[in-house]
């Protein structure tokens, strides 16, 4: 069936999927965003412990979210994979870094003899909850603002010094921190994930006191959430874009790049006026009505505004990786992806998807059925 | 022009060395508790008795603790590919990265979503469920070491691909070829046995201490038998399966048999070293011997390799020197030929017309088999580190024979009940854990340090396949690595010994 498809629509299929991966991986940072509440929501240990439990029940999904977007991202467009972690090298390294110390800890916090102490595993917890959103929103910030590289497949028979992609910073990446639209990504998405935390518990949690701070703390993560990310749409849609000239390949500036994307693409605009209503939605009746139902609504909102980002940036002849180094290097969904071959194949795999969201779901209502309390977690050895 | 940059290649290859030693430490525990955790669940569940509720939470506490800095160290291998081997990861992504995307569909997500069930799930969903979900933990865990096998197992013998000129990197053709290469099969069930007999050792030592210390004997004895059968059955297909991945690289990879051997001067009818030492600082071409003293078993070497007694096994020089009788090209012609290849692709990127274009592509094909050889500095750096090969994998096998021996006494003791009395047995138990973790990450050396020059097997040479960094860049993060891991591991040991001394609960009393 796969096979029927033209490779350019493959290609896109699987932007598609990539995209998705990412927005559902912005959603689910909400665990990170939980764990940078865990003291602010809990006025003793037991409250405490009930944040804890309650996110540590979902943190391996966020995390292997992650790692199955690092590896759907490699098989489908490996030129990317390879310009980018191996060139913005300390960015993903930091990310990753706050990963690692973030999987031991629930696990190790509360066991005795854990050599660190409770407190330090609970400062990793703060410290990815703080870096991770931040970053990866500035990491993915760089796919409207542009990052500088070359790329240079024919350097493959330079036999003295073969490398294709090269980074032209010193700073590997972290240079992109200082840029405005970036940063304004990264915080908003930082808020977000806040705020998301606020309506998971709301959701998740059997107690009424800190239900109420979770309710208050979307109301403040709302404002500042708001207006970095007003920001960061305003910024991309007056500014350059770049555009691909579909029938020389050549990559061009054009002016409001991503807002004449958003006018082609009607199907992508509403999907993101559709999601932004949704998370503001979600905002209003976790901070108003304390209802545990807002995670729905931000957080189908949240995959819908991402997506349609994403796809923006990608969709509709446009560099969805540009380099402002050299602008011909940047990388296209069309010369950064696999083969038709790999992709067909890899198609096949992707129905497996439904399936596997589905068994997630199942799992995760039958888990959810009650929820987590006080005497859920004294009376298990197992709890974190 | 510019020379490649040797101490940022090994600076690179050193933090992947590290990272990858310091996951392997966790992921063979991972693959086989899991298993005996799932079997011993589903007693529970049969029997309904707390006895084995109480084993089975036992050791999936010890199972959790044990996944967690899997997991963490995990995440860095998978990225690392991008990180540090950018080159690598382009010129063959499009092969390398699909069994890692499947991996993360298929396996890690059905690990994670059960291991929350199998830990927090005791009173939240059906019994049923519950149990299922330790069995899907297991599976889950031993499908990622399927795929990320499978990609690894594609690296030494690179089947059912083709190069692009255009693109200038390897594609795929054959997704089945790579699935099913024998070497992929070997490679899996080998490695996964090996997690087996690790985790039994575990099992074992941890319940041989209990009965030492006299304490909740009934439980380590329940959980003896079980680790004894599982490991004795593991251990055979072991070794069986190791004899499969060696004749598999006698016909791959034989520069890495020969090392594997210490094997200068080959031929026909080839003895099997059992004990040997090599003859210190020995090179290619020089005279010493090859050996000190070496224990061979006839001609066994030449069966192993070739599945006939008088079958011919090249050696180091064989192998650099050729040898047209047998097939073999001499190094440096193929180094010669890659160089060909190499401009001839360089050739048809720039040719303008069509006819310059064909004609360059049929000399690319023509001497494409040799491509990786092209960039070797000289014929001597297709040779890898010997010594470190063949001690490694001696000691691998050794330890493999003795693990057979270790686990069918063992087993013997617990059915015939006697197995309290048997204190050197029980003593020898618990120093054997450390010694299947050896054996284990000898089992890489040998895959991983005998393929060098190679990360692709004839095609791309690890000085191909850096990213673009300063050594000092990669020598930061080496160090953070290393910091960060071995502080992790120390809490880790601290923990589980303190949950191992705590032990089991005891049977009936502190109901849950
Ligand atoms: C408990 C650990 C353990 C034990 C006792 C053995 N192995 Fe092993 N071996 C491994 C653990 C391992 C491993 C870690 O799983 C490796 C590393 C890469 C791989 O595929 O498996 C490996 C690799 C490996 C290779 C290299 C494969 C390659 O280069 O790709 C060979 C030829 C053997 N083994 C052969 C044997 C034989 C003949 C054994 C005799 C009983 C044996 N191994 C015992
Ligand atoms: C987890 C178990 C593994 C261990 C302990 C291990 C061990 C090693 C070691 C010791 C090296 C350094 C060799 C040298 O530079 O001389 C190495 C290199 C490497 N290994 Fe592995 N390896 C493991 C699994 C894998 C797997 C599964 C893959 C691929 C899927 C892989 C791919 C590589 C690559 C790309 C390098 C770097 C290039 C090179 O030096 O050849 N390794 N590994
Ligand atoms: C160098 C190549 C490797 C890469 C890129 C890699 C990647 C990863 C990653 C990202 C995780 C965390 C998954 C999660 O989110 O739950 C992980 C865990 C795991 N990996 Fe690896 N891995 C490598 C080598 C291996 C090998 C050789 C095996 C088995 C043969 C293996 C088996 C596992 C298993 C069973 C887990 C589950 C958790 C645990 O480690 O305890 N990995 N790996």
């Amino acid at each position: 069936m796969f096979e029927n498809l033209s490779y350019l629509v493959l290609q896109q299929y699987w932007w598609i999927i990539v995209s998705l991966l990412a927005s559902l991986l912005v959603l689910l940072m909400f665990v990170q965003g939980g764990q940078t509440l865990f003291s602010q929501l809990s006025k003793n240990e037991t409250e405490k412990s009930l944040l804890v439990n309650s996110i540590g029940r979902k943190w391996d999904i966020t995390f292997t979210t992650l790692v199955t977007f690092g590896g759907a991202f490699f098989a489908s467009f490996p030129l990317f994979y390879s310009t980018s972690f191996g060139g913005a090298y300390w960015v993903w390294t930091i990310i990753l870094f706050s990963f690692i110390i973030q999987a031991v800890s629930y696990e190790y916090r509360t066991k005795s003899q854990n050599f660190l102490g409770r407190k330090t595993y609970d400062t990793f917890l703060f410290i990815n909850g703080v870096v991770a959103p931040i970053l990866i929103g500035i990491a993915v910030g760089t796919f409207f603002t542009g990052s500088e590289f070359s790329v240079d497949k024919l350097n493959i028979t330079n036999v003295g010094d073969p490398v294709i992609s090269r980074w032209q910073t010193a700073a590997h990446g972290l240079e992109a921190a200082l840029n405005i639209t970036n940063l304004s990504l990264g915080l908003a998405i930082f808020f977000l994930s806040r705020l998301s935390a606020g309506l998971y518990f709301i959701n998740n949690i059997d107690n009424e006191a800190i239900v109420k701070r979770a309710s208050k703390q979307v109301k403040i993560c709302a404002i500042p959430f708001l207006v970095f990310f007003l920001l960061f749409v305003a910024l991309i849609l007056t500014k350059e874009g770049f555009a691909v000239n579909p029938d020389t390949s050549e990559v061009f500036m054009e002016k409001f790049k991503y807002l004449h994307n958003f006018i082609e693409m009607p199907v992508v605009l509403i999907m993101f006026l559709i999601g932004v209503a949704g998370v503001l939605y979600g905002i209003f009746t976790g901070a108003f009505k304390s209802s545990g139902k807002g995670i729905w609504f931000s957080g189908i909102g949240t995959v819908l505004t991402v997506l349609a980002l994403l796809i923006s940036a990608g969709f509709n002849n446009t560099a969805f990786y540009p380099s402002t180094y050299d602008l011909q290097s940047s990388l296209t969904i069309q010369n950064a992806s696999s083969s038709e071959y790999t992709l067909t194949v890899m198609s096949y795999v992707s129905l497996l998807v439904p399936f596997v969201i589905a068994y997630i779901w199942y799992t995760w209502k039958s888990m959810n059925k009650k929820k987590v309390s006080e005497d859920d977690i004294t009376g298990d050895d197992m709890a974190y | 022009m510019e020379t490649i940059d040797m101490s940022l290649v090994d600076w690179s290859r050193a933090q992947f060395a590290l990272t990858a030693i310091y996951h392997w430490l966790f992921v063979p525990l991972t693959l086989g508790l899991s298993f005996i955790v799932a079997f011993m669940h589903y007693k529970y569940y049969k029997t309904k008795s707390i006895k084995w509720k109480n084993t089975t939470k036992f050791w999936m506490k010890l199972f959790g603790i044990n996944f967690a800095i899997g997991v963490a160290t995990g995440i860095i291998l998978e990225f690392e590919f991008g990180t540090n081997w950018s080159n690598y990861s382009w010129i063959v992504g499009d092969i390398f990265g699909a069994p890692l995307a499947i991996e993360g569909i298929l396996a890690f997500f059905l690990e994670s979503t059960f291991i929350a069930v199998m830990f927090f799930g005791w009173d939240r969903v059906s019994k049923k469920f519950h149990m299922l979900s330790s069995w899907f933990v297991a599976i889950g865990s031993n499908l990622s070491a399927l795929w990320i096998l499978v990609a690894n197992a594609w690296m030494q013998n690179p089947v059912g691909t083709q190069f692009n000129p255009d693109t200038a990197r390897n594609e795929m053709v054959d997704f089945w070829e790579i699935l099913f290469s024998p070497t992929a099969i070997y490679k899996f069930l080998h490695t996964i046995t090996n997690g087996y007999v690790v985790a039994s050792l575990f099992v074992i030592g941890i319940s041989a201490w209990f009965i030492l210390k006299g304490r909740h004997t009934d439980f380590a004895k329940r959980s003896m038998r079980i680790a004894a059968t599982f490991g004795l059955f593991a251990a055979l297909a072991l070794a069986y399966t190791g004899d499969g991945s060696a004749y598999n690289t006698a016909k791959d990879q034989p520069m890495k048999l020969a090392a594997m051997e210490g094997l200068y001067e080959g031929g026909s009818e080839q003895g099997l070293i059992t004990v040997g030492m090599l003859t210190p600082g020995k090179k290619y071409n020089d005279d010493k011997d090859d050996y000190v003293f070496a224990l061979k078993i006839p001609d066994f070497l030449s069966y192993l390799s070739t599945r006939n007694f008088d079958g011919y096994v090249p050696g180091i020089n064989n192998i650099i020197d050729g040898d047209k009788e047998h097939g073999l090209i001499p190094v440096e012609e193929r180094m010669m030929k890659g160089k060909i290849a190499i401009n001839a692709l360089k050739e048809y990127k720039i040719a303008e017309n069509k006819e310059d274009k064909a004609k360059a592509l049929i000399t690319f094909r023509e001497n494409y088999s040799h491509f990786g050889y092209g960039f070797l500095p000289d014929k001597e750096s297709a040779i890898p580190n010997v010594p470190l090969t063949f001690y490694s994998f001696h000691l691998m096998v050794g330890f493999g024979f003795y693990f057979i021996l270790f686990f069918a006494i063992i087993l013997y003791f617990t059915v015939k009940q006697t197995i309290d009395m048997r204190r050197f047995w029980l003593k020898l138990a618990v120093w054997t854990i450390p010694l299947g973790y050896i054996a284990s990450e000898l089992g890489w050396i040998v895959a991983e340090v005998g393929r060098q020059p190679w990360t692709i097997q004839d095609l791309l040479p690890t000085m191909a396949s850096t990213s673009h960094l300063s050594t000092a860049t990669v020598q930061i993060t080496f160090w953070l690595f290393a910091a960060l891991f071995t502080v992790l591991l120390i809490a880790e040991l601290k923990i589980m010994f303190h949950q191992i001394k705590l032990g089991p609960k005891e049977e009936g009393v502190n109901h849950v």
